[in-house]
């Protein structure tokens, strides 16, 4: 039987939620860069996507570490199945089920992440798309959970990272929307941009300076008949 | 330099699948480079040696996987079968790394 | 066999007193006799018609040329069951004569596909028809009713109208398609290996092709070999348009030079040019007509036999604004997947356009050889290659108009309407469950 006590899962607890919630929130950022396609000279892409993979490994090993004291300290009863079950905690169940929604969509991303090579390309982007919702959701609930929340370098870490979340989804917003209008002046279509496919040649023959016989419907360009032969 | 594994490989993408992200020419910039649009551009000449750690790398970083490897056969002196690709702007000739460590 | 004493080759199809008429079956049997195709072939059949085919040396009509007997090769040997694609979808917009053979003579692509699907074993026969081009489909529906009703059931045949698009006739596109995918090309590593259509490898050939594999099976290869040249023999057709009297199909033996194939057509005012091999092939010098409309010569000419399409450029128009007219379209038609197709197409048609009302800057001409060495061969398929030929054609035939264009000197043919067309494009769809 571990000599700990409840004090110190209590604090272990508050601890490795913080540093989850920092490296969560390192994981979040790093993933819209990278999904930005940030790059500099000295960092460049590929090395940021597999920092996003690795800080977020840490941060699942801290929250497994979160959640594992949190159940084990017996000074409040939050209980085995809250640890998957929302709101499934005698204590406090809304700002604990708030922390285990988290959990979820955390353990959807990194299961389905783990399967990447099994699962259709689409599937694996639908869930990983939930990992936005994870970090509000861990927010909150850090927030909420109010142990340490009215202290000021509590407040002034979380407002750091909301920032820097705020900041690199602006950012993110920005490049997606430089993207599509390079992908609109080409004249391509991209995935997120569908425009109907004989409007656009039409409107580029039509936008051209270069004058056409107008386009107009039916099967090639030809007359229909066949060329007689030459009678000897 | 001794305990050279003697595999080779020809690097090709798979242009449908390829979206641009680029992280094969930071990889692999002896073999790929990108054109104006960010798209790779890719010299069909094998790797081998120490690039092939980095090709191998690259191809399990690329987000789409759009990166192909294809085994080249190696000659007795450990030289690889130098036919460039067909795809790509043909074969040019990339100067020798041999010299220059890096680690993957 | 000389090829400066060609006749017309009247082998696909029969024109009576000016003017041809649809083959029924009857008509078909009467014209061109019966072919005996059994149900189930036994080897020695089959080993003999391949070897037929293989002798004959028929290369694909429907532009990238492929050896009919290779592909009859790769789909024995592959282990699934197999099925014969008819290719008829013209994507080329230059083209008509797919849909002049599903009118005029449907029973000779059907014997054709019948002659396919007993070598390699197949029991199933689609017919792929762009779904605007009505009136043929109904043609070859009409042609598979009088066989149902004549007992020649062996083989199961059923029609499909895939949207037509410039790239849904490319074969992996049509087989996509199939399969229920967007009709878009898929990359392929390995040609030797056949495409598949629900588990089933699957015989993709041209409407013509299998027309020709229909005659062959009835005369021979040596009869087939009486027309054309060594390395391409036979007939092909070719579709005539531009600056001609009586633009249409015309039926000719590989080989015949291109200013004979431009006179029966009525060529008889001054040419610059002549766009040969579809929008995906390539511009001829008007001094160069004398090149024989076969793979090789013509590209020896820097230009290649693709479909056969000819195109007659009048002196009063100008190469430089009838190619950037072409890019662009070519450039709308992009299947959209690959970056340097997608953003290097329209990168050079705006080049293009620029330099054709005499706008362009001092570097767009370098702009555009460079851009078109860097897209070529970087395609999931050969669009952007087929476009990049035509554009360094063009920059060869047309180098003076190109010259003048860029000192902001325009021809005077540019502000005509141009004389390549293009037609309307409908959106992609999907294949019905």
């Amino acid at each position: 039987m571990i000599a700990t006590s409840s004090t110190a899962l209590w604090y272990t607890t508050r601890a490795t939620g913080i540093v989850a919630l920092v490296l969560l929130t390192g994981t979040l950022v790093l993933g819209i860069l990278t999904a930005g396609r940030m790059r500099t000279r000295s960092w460049p892409a590929f090395a940021q996507a597999d920092l996003h993979k690795r800080v977020s490994l840490l941060a699942m090993v801290f929250l497994a570490f979160h959640v594992l004291t949190s159940v084990l300290d017996t000074y409040v009863n939050v209980g085995w199945a809250a640890v998957i079950v929302p709101f499934a905690s005698p204590y406090r169940p809304v700002w604990t089920g708030l922390g285990t929604v988290g959990v979820d969509l955390i353990l959807a991303v990194a299961i389905s992440s783990a399967l990447r090579q099994r699962i259709r390309a689409r599937t694996w982007r639908g869930i990983h798309w939930l990992a936005y919702g994870s970090w509000p959701v861990a927010m909150s609930h850090s927030l909420g959970m109010g142990t340490d929340a009215s202290k000021l370098w509590m407040d002034g870490l979380a407002g750091v990272c909301s920032l820097a979340v705020i900041g690199s989804l602006v950012w993110r917003i920005g490049e997606y929307r430089k993207s599509r209008d390079r992908a609109i002046s080409a004249g391509a279509t991209t995935r997120s941009v569908s425009v109907r496919a004989s409007e656009r040649i039409e409107t580029a023959l039509s936008r051209s300076p270069v004058r056409s016989i107008p386009v107009r419907p039916g099967p090639g360009g030809t007359t229909t008949q066949i060329i007689e032969r030459d009678r000897p | 330099m001794s305990a050279q594994p003697r595999i080779a490989v020809r690097f090709r993408v798979d242009p449908v699948a390829c979206d641009a992200y680029g992280y094969c020419a930071e990889l692999l910039p002896e073999r790929v480079t990108l054109d104006e649009w960010g798209y790779p551009v890719v010299d069909g000449t094998p790797v081998d040696g120490d690039l092939v750690a980095f090709a191998t790398r690259a191809a399990a970083e690329c987000p789409r996987r759009a990166v192909l490897l294809e085994a080249v056969p190696v000659r007795r002196q450990g030289q690889p079968g130098s036919a460039p690709d067909g795809d790509g702007p043909g074969g040019r000739n990339v100067p020798s790394v041999g010299g220059f460590r890096r680690h993957p | 066999m000389s090829v400066t004493t060609l006749a017309t080759a009247e082998r696909l199809l029969f024109v009576d007193g000016g003017a041809a008429s649809p083959l029924d079956l009857s008509g078909h049997i009467a014209t061109h006799g019966a072919v005996a195709i059994p149900t189930r072939g036994d080897h020695s059949w089959k080993a003999g018609m391949f070897r037929a085919v293989a002798e004959s040396g028929l290369l694909g009509r429907g532009g990238a040329g492929f050896a009919a007997a290779a592909k009859w090769d790769a789909v024995y040997r592959d282990p699934r069951r197999p099925m014969v694609v008819v290719n008829a979808m013209e994507g080329e917009p230059a083209s008509d004569k797919d849909r002049v053979l599903l009118t005029y003579s449907p029973h000779l692509i059907l014997d054709g596909a019948e002659v396919a699907a007993a070598v390699i074993g197949a029991s199933e026969i689609v017919i792929c028809i762009a779904d605007h081009n009505g009136s043929a489909a109904s043609s070859i529906e009409a042609a598979i009713g009088e066989r149902r009703q004549a007992g020649m059931t062996a083989r199961r045949m059923s029609v499909e109208r895939p949207p037509g698009r410039y790239v849904t006739g490319e074969e992996s596109a049509l087989v996509s398609w199939l399969n229920h995918r967007p009709a878009l090309p898929i990359l392929r590593i390995d040609k030797s290996v056949p495409l598949n259509v629900a588990r089933r490898s699957v015989l993709v050939h041209n409407a013509e092709t299998l027309c020709q594999i229909a005659l062959i099976a009835r005369h021979g290869p040596e009869w087939f070999r009486q027309a054309g040249t060594l390395e391409a023999p036979g007939s092909t057709l070719v579709t005539v348009t531009g600056a001609v009297r009586s633009p249409g199909v015309l039926e000719v033996e590989l080989g015949t030079p291109v200013a004979e194939i431009l006179g029966r057509a009525g060529a008889d005012v001054d040419l610059s040019a002549v766009l040969v091999g579809g929008y995906g092939g390539a511009w001829l010098d008007a001094s160069r007509l004398a090149t024989p409309y076969a793979p090789g010569p013509l590209a020896d000419a820097g230009a290649t036999h693709g479909v056969g399409v000819v195109i007659a450029l009048p002196a009063t128009s100008c190469g430089i604004a009838e190619t950037a007219q072409l890019v662009r379209y070519m450039a709308g038609e992009s299947a959209g997947q690959c970056g340097p197709c997608v953003f290097g197409l329209p990168a050079i048609a705006d080049d293009l356009e620029q330099l054709a009302i005499g706008r362009a800057d001092v570097e767009a001409l370098d702009r555009i050889q460079r851009r078109s060495a860097v897209i070529v061969g970087r395609g999931g398929c050969r669009h952007p290659d087929g476009v990049v030929r035509v554009v360094r054609s063009a920059l060869e035939v047309f180098v003076a108009d190109a010259m003048a264009h860029a000192e902001g000197r325009p021809c005077p043919g540019y502000d005509h309407p141009t004389v390549l067309t293009f037609p309307e494009s409908p959106a992609t769809g999907r294949r019905s469950p």
